[in-house]
């Protein structure tokens, strides 16, 4: 849910990093941290397991120069990708303005992908969300595995809508920039279209 | 509707102010913050926090997330307030409507119970506040909307700025 605070002339936006476990959504929010520069990044939140395996949340905040008086800052969150952390999921998916799923190419996680897209769109649901009216970005992640199934199969049994979608190795950062600054500015066009209170 | 999304506008901004600000002084807390229940700062007031406060705030929404799914497992429909005690400082968090929490950080100084009797009277004047805050914005001034094609265009001007490989 953007908030726009005309008063402090800031706008507050929130995209969610959703996908199956080990899919790479922290991966992605780790690198944009390290490569930002530190006045443009807040804190870095992570509330995984000992196992490094993501409990509750990633939350990075990140803050745009100031446009026509207003500042812009982007909350960036993920979602514990394993399926018995459902209602966690659901409480990080309240208010978001837009979604990142970050696939798993590799095609011993086809059925994972299916199962993460089936629970993303039963969980936006709950908040009368649906992808395609608010912004949705795919990600197809570690290209690089010697079982990563093809981006046009991807595509298609995944992604028969066409949602824009990126090639990307997480950690080495391929695509990883050019998934978020296309959810970006997707989220900012629909103020402009949606402003609040409509 | 697809989203309900919210604007806080400079007269209400100043009422939700003085409303904090009151509540810091009569409960003698040290600091007061308002959150939105999907992790956005609001207001603050008080001394200024040592801590993060966005994290503070995404924290904060999510601690209100997970104990609000714990009420309705338990059959509840909500816990309107909640409260987490420290060795040094601690915490008492009570909902206003419109998923806006209030956070009350206090150490010693004062007690556990003159903070939450001071938010249960801060609670009902931040509902007005809020309330009318969402009224007004179905009758929205469209001469206060910056966002126009020259905002769009300035913004994705700056996604790139930021985002250089």
């Amino acid at each position: 849910m953007s908030l726009i605070n005309y008063s402090s002339r800031e706008i507050n936006c929130k995209i969610v990093y959703y996908g199956p476990g080990l899919g790479g959504k922290t991966t992605n929010i780790q690198y944009i941290y390290d490569k930002l520069a530190p006045d443009t990044k807040g804190k870095l939140v992570t509330l995984a397991t000992e196992m490094d395996r993501t409990l509750f949340f990633d939350f990075l905040p990140l803050e745009l120069g100031e446009v026509k008086g207003f500042k812009t800052r982007f909350h960036l969150y993920t979602v514990p990708g394993q399926v018995y952390y459902n209602a966690s999921r659901k409480l990080i998916l309240r208010g978001c303005d837009g979604v990142v799923f970050v696939g798993d190419s590799s095609e011993a996680r086809f059925e994972a992908n299916v199962e993460s897209l089936y629970n993303l769109h039963e969980n936006l649901k709950e908040y009368n969300l649906e992808l395609g009216k608010i912004p949705f970005v795919m990600q197809w992640n570690k290209r690089d595995l010697p079982d990563a199934l093809p981006i046009d199969e991807l595509n298609e049994e995944l992604n028969p809508e066409g949602f824009e979608s990126f090639e990307a190795v997480a950690y080495k950062g391929d695509g990883v920039f050019d998934t978020l600054k296309c959810v970006a500015k997707q989220v900012l066009r629909q103020l402009q279209t949606q402003p609040a209170g409509v | 509707m697809v989203r309900a999304e919210w604007a806080i506008f400079e007269e209400d901004y100043w009422a939700i102010n003085n409303a904090l600000e009151a509540l810091v002084q009569s409960s003698q807390a040290k600091h007061v913050l308002l959150v939105d229940r999907t992790g956005q700062m609001i207001a603050q007031a008080g001394d200024d926090p040592q801590f993060d406060t966005q994290s503070f705030a995404s924290l904060c929404a999510a601690d209100f997330e997970a104990n609000f799914a714990l009420a309705k497992l338990i059959g509840e429909d909500d816990f309107s307030t909640l409260y987490h005690q420290g060795a040094q400082d601690s915490m008492y968090l009570g909902k206003i409507c419109k998923g806006v929490v209030v956070a009350v950080v206090f150490d010693k100084s004062t007690t556990l119970g003159l903070v939450r009797l001071r938010v249960k009277k801060a609670v009902e004047e931040l509902n007005v506040i809020i309330e009318g805050l969402y009224d007004k914005l179905q009758y929205r001034n469209e001469e206060y909307d910056p966002f126009d094609e020259e905002f769009s265009e300035g913004v994705e001007q700056e996604i790139d700025n930021l985002f250089v490989e």
